[in-house]
């Protein structure tokens, strides 16, 4: 080969880098390992976790130990899907860009609007990318964020809003709803839109109709965050007149995989489609006439429009889209429809069950909820934790990660993989803790983020 | 015969899976929930039985052009192979089955893996601090420019601009915008590096920072790296490296030493973790020390024996994703590099640059390389002689793919005219870039000979030439649109 390059030697080809930035000799890492050393190194890494196969896992916040079908796995491992890139070339990337434009397709039902797009890193990023397109669309700065959407999904928006491009305001909660009438107060001229989360991050069902209402009324845009599982059962946002519907898509088929890849969806009105950002796909013929599909609407992106392109976003979680449809696909209508039923049937025997141990109630009384809820305990909720971490439950997600305030409450979820016998003995260990909950010791109090 | 869609196949009355019996007494939605709230039917999702799926979906599969069929000569995407291996790795039960607010006590495992990595990519970049949490390059731009405008806002003025050179990829103008500064484009010089002079003339006091890709998109590396980075710097900016082009520096040369503040990997890329048809990717920030304290919060620590996320942060810029980033793509670069081990790694961008290397000198005579000399993992070649003939370089691209073989970057970088950007990397064999290089080469000759034939292509692959002026004019966005489309008609 160097000899049709007509070069001496191999260093001749790097000579353009000077040599005060070459790594001088080999890097100082480890020689190689074989593939089967590489396993038992894994291996030992693996079983240093805590895995949802061998812990009864109750925790949720957004991700959820939901079933996912063997075909899922099956079909996302095809190299004819995993080791393709973005569809540049369509006539040799049509089963990439049909699963897209199947992706958009059910997004759209699930959520009731007329367009998606081809996803979003995660639910956190769609929402900060909702908020940039509101603000962009009705020329106002503000962005009023119920303290009903996550944590998490709430700093990512105030990193995006650190930019200058926009203000964001919380909305407080009332026994774990939006305040309605704390809504009415702080909405202004001023104001670009409401984001609200269905079902919210303490699992209450939100009145996402007379949210959108107010918001309307004052000429924002109303923004849903919505569990996609959760919309099997509940009025999708975009009945409520929503504008925008973003959410996680992490409980349609994609692993917890300790927080990643995840992936967001992002869907919209028509009228808006020249805002969106990422990638669309679209349907269209080739020159025999036959259907097709292609990306479409590209001017909107960073490669053509660059600084004037609708996002930044480029590389997105198109296989983790492609898990949403495949799942999506195999569980069909009646699937989706008995998934959400079962979580919600076990979340309300859990919490019906837990409330009746002494000491023990629900943090947002009888506000309805979905497969999410908070118990208000009689000593720290970390402790609890501890406690049912022996009898091999992980119990729930303590608030005191988010709010110091709030060192008694734990948000508990159950999916349809959750057991009588599992949520029976989550009970016992809370009866049980909660005759002593004071000598409990406190773990990661420190933890807040 | 189109494969049919999901809408088109589904089955009236087909039930799902079958779940365990409900095994708690069902209390019934209407009852849980207010009736207001619920939908009345359930969504319109396709009902067909699980064979039906399966074949729909590999009936798909087969109609795309992926890594493992054959070269994906992509420039700047760095479609390497993919180690079966790693994917192994990730979906591990204890890698994969665990969820990102499980107590870190029962973590460890999860939390020794990201260390590690970085530990890793820290020796390999020569750079002190690192996160893992953005998503992709283009995030990992955001974090930086979100990080530069934190650092100079402390210093009492977040300044105005952001500069980028001409030959830069559209995420880094795009970024700057987002973050509210202004783009400045400084051109290449006839060298294909960025004009020095142009430089000096466009740094200020107002330059936050600027954004270089290195080597550059034409392939070549900036000789004078040093000198803008001490411009950039005696001007108080910050230096940001996009590293989407890191594939040709991997033990080979040494990011931390050209005086880059900051410096992103994409794992999808240099790092070998699957495309997945768009992502998801791997964004990696690495940073000097100074930078370290805006960096997203929550950031690994070691206290110990164990490790633990730390939240208290107060200079940090934010949390960037909902969790840690894209865990799975750590696990698996974390496989990539142990089993390369420091050896492997040198070989790396060694081979990928002798690779790009021989399919620039049997390609010259025939294409135009938009610079002489050697190239360092990707080069570009313009396709202007051809478009004379009247076959333009988007003809080419779409006559490669009748060869089995997927046509490389078009009309990029922006400054060569019918820009052909090839990046074959370093997995691609001898045998395999000449069957690349002999494709090409026959296609020249067809531009001569039977240039229709070019314009025509491609007519060997599941569709023939697809209509995106009609898609974009007439949007067909959803099952529903398709259906209003037949409906109208």
């Amino acid at each position: 080969m160097l000899k049709q390059i007509g070069a001496e030697s191999v260093e001749a080809l790097w000579a353009s880098i000077p040599p005060e930035f070459r790594v001088q000799g080999s890097l100082p890492l480890d020689p190689p390992l074989a593939e089967y050393e590489i396993t038992r190194r894994f291996a030992q890494w693996a079983e240093a976790n805590a895995d949802a196969n061998q812990y009864a896992c109750f925790l949720g916040a957004g991700i959820y130990d939901h079933f996912i079908p063997a075909a899922v796995r099956s079909l996302l491992s095809r190299s004819e899907f995993a080791t393709a890139y973005t569809p540049y070339q369509p006539e040799v990337s049509q089963g990439t860009l049909q699963t897209i434009f199947e992706y958009q397709s059910m997004i759209c039902e699930l959520t009731g609007m007329e367009v998606a797009n081809a996803s979003m890193y995660d639910g956190a990023t769609a929402c900060a990318e909702a908020s940039l397109l509101a603000t962009g669309a009705t020329g106002r700065r503000v962005v009023l964020v119920s303290q009903g959407v996550h944590p998490h999904f709430r700093e990512v928006i105030r990193t995006y809003a650190s930019a200058g491009s926009f203000d964001v305001r919380d909305l407080p909660l009332d026994h774990g709803a939006t305040a309605a009438a704390g809504l009415k107060r702080m909405l202004s001229p001023e104001v670009a839109a409401v984001l609200w989360a269905q079902p919210n991050f303490e699992g209450i069902v939100e009145d996402g109709a007379a949210l959108t209402e107010a918001a309307h009324a004052a000429g924002a845009y109303s923004i849903a965050s919505a569990d996609p599982v959760a919309l099997a059962l509940l009025l999708p946002p975009g009945r409520d007149g929503a504008d925008i519907v973003v959410g996680e898509g992490q409980p349609l088929g994609v692993p917890m995989g300790y927080g990643g890849p995840l992936v967001g969806f992002f869907s919209i009105r028509k009228s808006d489609v020249r805002r969106l950002p990422g990638r669309l796909a679209g349907a269209t013929v080739d020159l025999d006439g036959r259907r097709g599909f292609v990306l479409t609407l590209q001017t909107r992106e960073q490669h053509i429009r660059r600084e004037r392109a609708t996002s930044n976003i480029c590389t997105n979680q198109a296989l983790m889209a492609l898990a949403n449809t495949i799942h999506l696909a195999l569980l069909g209508a009646q699937g989706m429809r008995d998934v959400a039923t079962q979580s919600l049937e076990k979340a309300h025997y859990l919490a019906r069950r837990a409330a009746q141990v002494p000491g023990v109630s629900l943090a947002n009384g009888d506000r309805a909820f979905f497969r999410e809820f908070v118990l208000r305990l009689p000593g720290p909720a970390t402790g609890f934790l501890r406690a049912a971490e022996k009898r091999r439950i992980l119990a729930g997600v303590p608030l005191s990660r988010f709010d110091g305030a709030r060192p008694r409450d734990l948000l508990v979820a159950a999916t349809e993989k959750r057991t009588r016998e599992e949520m029976d003995r989550y009970v016992d260990a809370l009866a049980e803790w909660a005759r002593h909950p004071a000598q409990a010791p406190v773990q990661e109090a420190a933890c807040r983020s | 015969m189109p494969e049919l869609t999901l809408r088109e196949l589904s089955v009236k009355e087909h039930r799902g899976p079958r779940l365990a019996p409900l095994d708690v007494p069902a209390e019934g939605a209407e009852r849980l929930l207010p009736r207001e709230r619920l939908r009345g039917e359930a969504p319109a999702l396709p009902e067909i039985p699980e064979p039906a799926v399966v074949r729909h979906f590999v009936n798909l599969s087969v109609l795309n052009h992926h890594i493992d069929k054959a070269i994906y000569p992509l420039g700047s995407c760095t479609m390497k192979y993919n180690p079966k291996l790693n994917d192994e790795m990730a979906q591990m039960p204890g890698l994969q089955a665990i969820h990102p607010l499980q107590p870190e006590d029962l973590s460890q495992g999860a939390l020794a893996v990201i260390w590690e990595l970085h530990e890793w990519l820290k020796v390999i970049m020569g750079m002190p601090a690192i996160t893992t949490q953005p998503a992709a390059g283009a995030q990992c731009e955001l974090t930086a420019i979100l990080m530069t405008r934190a650092y100079h806002a402390e210093r009492g003025n977040p300044r105005e601009e952001v500069i980028v050179p001409d030959s830069a990829h559209g995420t880094n103008p795009s970024t700057v915008h987002q973050v509210g500064y202004r783009v400045v484009t400084v051109p290449s010089g006839p060298d294909g590096c960025v004009d020095i002079g142009a430089l000096k003339r466009e740094v200020s006091g107002k330059t936050a920072a600027l954004m270089l890709t290195n080597p550059n998109t034409l392939g070549i590396f900036e000789r004078d790296v040093g000198e803008i980075a001490r411009i950039v710097h005696g001007a108080g900016g910050l230096l940001y490296l996009d590293g989407a082009n890191l594939n040709a520096m991997v033990g080979l040369a040494n990011p931390g030493s050209m005086g880059f503040d900051f410096a992103h990997i994409n794992l999808h890329k240099t790092f070998s973790t699957p495309h997945g048809g768009g992502g998801p990717g791997g964004g990696v920030l690495c940073v000097r020390e100074e930078l370290a304290p805006y960096l997203p919060a929550p950031v690994l620590e070691q206290a110990g024996d164990r490790y633990q996320w730390s939240y208290d942060r107060p200079r940090s810029i934010g949390r960037v994703h909902s969790y840690y980033g894209n865990f799975g793509m750590i696990v698996r670069a974390l496989c990539y590099v142990k089993s390369l081990g420091a050896e492997g790694l040198a070989e790396v961008s060694r081979e990928a640059i002798v690779n790009a290397n021989y399919l620039k000198a049997r390609l010259k005579d025939a294409f135009t390389p938009s610079h002489e000399g050697y190239c360092m993992h990707e080069f570009v070649l313009s396709a202007a002689r051809q478009k004379a003939r009247g076959v333009r370089a988007l003809d080419l691209a779409k006559r490669i793919l009748d060869f089995g073989m997927h046509a490389p970057t078009t009309y990029f970088p922006l400054i060569v005219d019918e820009a052909l950007m090839i990046e074959p990397t370093e997995t691609e064999t001898k045998a395999s870039l000449d069957a690349f290089a002999d494709a090409l080469l026959t296609i020249d000759r067809e531009t001569k000979e039977d240039p229709e034939r070019v314009k025509r292509a491609p007519t060997q692959t599941p569709v023939k030439r697809l209509d995106e002026a009609r898609a974009a004019r007439k949007l067909t966005l959803t099952w529903q649109d398709l259906e209003a489309e037949v409906g109208g008609a």
